[in-house]
């Protein structure tokens, strides 16, 4: 090997192997594990571990819960990642036309939320969402609405978790499609103008064309993360009332930390990959042909 | 692009309303955190405190050893952050500007790899460590951090700016890869590396999946997972919960503020060019 193939190797070594060790070969493990029946008799003892084919896959399929949290899940994307990424763009155009230095004040204080701990925040918004004494109710009477019991009413669990979501992530697509607005050349305005187009024309014909390969940057980004919800519904409403905020990785979760039935939760990982996987695929490909991407 | 005053105004009132909308959650944690017990839970629900006082601050500490909590996160936030540094910054180095057999062919795997989500690797993961006896260890939770994908690309992007020149210069006269590395690569790199510290330190701090499932023993809980513990305890004590949230998110919100221009930096390198 010569000096730099050898350096190379020295200063790429290190992470790589942890990188193989722990990442490419669990991912590989993970597959095979979804081809057991490894539980907690195989935990205490390998030789209870039998292999099952696609046993668990079937399983999984019958299993209602498992319905029941993929229906859950796609409830929070489709609904989740619309919502935070309109937000995000009203908001980035908001701070487009900003004047100078209010722009940085404002882009801290709503980026804020992005990087506080989520537990934490949590906690906040189950005290705010509280039936009783909490402030959104108190200020929905205020406008004459009937307290809602928005963490323990099936109907409105999964609306609660989605306007914290929302709260909590939208600054960070605000950020990323700001620095897409201020690419746009104020020409390409000020020639939709003369031509007579009115501000929603402008948006429509100038602002979301411009914005096309960034948006689909963002909403794939976006959709990746919403389906990784866990967290929320563990910390706000453990998956209740009557299981409408269980998700699949809290299914996995509950299954293989709680069940120990690691090989049935890893089926579940492996099933919630592939989705994510195809409608990322999906998404791109109509980009493809739109022209986008 | 010209506007109207009236436009303006109405801009920067939408803007406030968002910004309100952003800040009341946190400033109302600070203000319920202040209250004295049993002062949140009434109706209507109070706005300010009547007399601030720390009295939440005191039961939290004397009642939940929250100080642990809290001495374990800043190490594993710490160390987390100098493993990733090291791990990332030498390797994202060698992908830019480093020939060796397989480089590229190796880094468009990696960005392939970007794709699978870090929940199907948690089960096996799991038993790996627990062969090698790493659960309820700090090591445990740091395993999946140290060197990452993200990283590596990361320093990658921004060490492709390094001209060759200097680095050849510096093998004429003499000086040892080592060398160069420190003396010549990580002085243009620390911007970058500023930014990846600053993520990995967040993503650490603020983690609660993995740190949940790896660590079991109470007396080794990081913030988060303590706090999850807790509320599930003290349901009905708001103001020590708020408490809690405060210690647990001011320490990386004053972070992220006086870092910010790195932060945003590395957010935008991170997924405009990906």
């Amino acid at each position: 090997m010569n000096r730099g193939s050898r350096a190379g190797w020295m200063f790429a070594g290190p992470a790589l192997t942890l990188l193989g060790l722990f990442f490419f070969v669990p991912v590989a493990l993970a597959f095979v594990l979804s081809l057991t029946d490894f539980d907690l008799y195989a935990l205490a003892d390998l030789n209870d571990l039998r292999f099952v084919g696609a046993d668990n896959y079937g399983e999984l399929l019958q299993a209602p819960l498992f319905w029941k949290a993929l229906g859950n899940t796609f409830y929070f994307v489709l609904v989740g990642v619309p919502l935070s990424i309109a937000l995000s763009l009203g908001a980035a155009m908001l701070l487009n036309g900003a004047i100078g230095r209010l722009v940085g004040v404002f882009r801290t204080a709503l980026f804020a939320p992005v990087v506080t701990t989520l537990v934490a925040v949590a906690v906040i918004w189950r005290y705010l969402l509280h039936t009783r004494y909490g402030l959104i109710n108190y200020a929905l009477d205020g406008l004459g609405i009937d307290p809602v019991d928005w963490l323990g009413d099936p109907n409105w669990s999964m609306p609660a978790i989605i306007l914290f979501a929302v709260w909590k992530n939208f600054g960070y697509n605000m950020v990323i499609l700001l620095a897409g607005l201020q690419t746009i050349p104020g020409d390409l305005y000020e020639a939709a103008r003369i031509d007579g187009a009115n501000g929603w024309q402008r948006f429509i014909h100038v602002t979301l064309p411009a914005l096309g390969p960034m948006l689909l940057l963002v909403s794939i980004l976006t959709m990746a993360g919403y389906f990784q919800l866990f967290s929320e519904p563990y910390v706000m409403t453990q998956g209740g009332p009557v299981e409408s905020t269980v998700s699949v990785l809290y299914f996995m979760y509950e299954q293989g930390f709680k069940w120990w039935n690691l090989g049935f939760a890893s089926a579940v990982a492996f099933v919630l990959f592939v989705i994510m996987f195809a409608i990322t695929a999906v998404q791109y490909k109509l980009a493809q042909a739109r022209g986008v991407a | 692009m010209r506007s109207s005053y009236r436009d303006r105004l109405l801009k920067t009132l939408l803007l406030l309303l968002l910004a309100a909308f952003a800040l009341f959650p946190l400033l109302w944690m600070l203000s319920v955190s202040l209250m004295a017990p049993g002062e949140a839970s009434r109706f209507p629900p109070p706005l300010l405190p009547d007399k601030p006082g720390l009295s939440a601050y005191r039961a939290l500490f004397e009642t939940t050893g929250i100080s642990r909590y809290f001495v374990n996160s800043l190490i594993v936030s710490v160390i987390g952050t100098a493993l990733s540094l090291a791990f990332n910054a030498t390797a994202g180095y060698a992908f830019a500007k480093l020939r060796f057999r397989g480089r590229d062919r190796i880094f468009q795997l990696l960005l392939a790899a970007l794709v699978i989500p870090a929940q199907v690797t948690m089960l096996p993961l799991f038993l790996m460590l627990k062969e090698i006896g790493l659960i309820n260890t700090f090591a445990g939770v740091l395993v999946p951090v140290t060197a990452s994908i993200f990283g590596i690309f990361l320093v990658r992007q921004y060490a492709l700016s390094i001209p060759d020149e200097l680095l050849e210069a510096a093998r004429v006269d003499g000086a040892s890869e080592g060398r160069i590395f420190l003396q010549i690569v990580v002085p243009v790199l620390t911007p970058i590396l500023i930014t990846l510290g600053l993520f990995t330190f967040l993503g650490v701090w603020n983690d609660f999946m993995w740190p949940l499932i790896i660590l079991t023993d109470q007396n080794l809980y990081t913030l988060p997972v303590a706090l999850a513990a807790l509320s599930r305890e003290h349901v009905q004590d708001n103001e020590l919960m708020m408490a809690g949230s405060v210690l647990t998110v001011l320490p990386v919100l004053l972070l992220f503020l006086v870092l910010q221009r790195y932060y945003l930096q590395g957010l935008l390198a991170g997924s405009v060019k990906g």
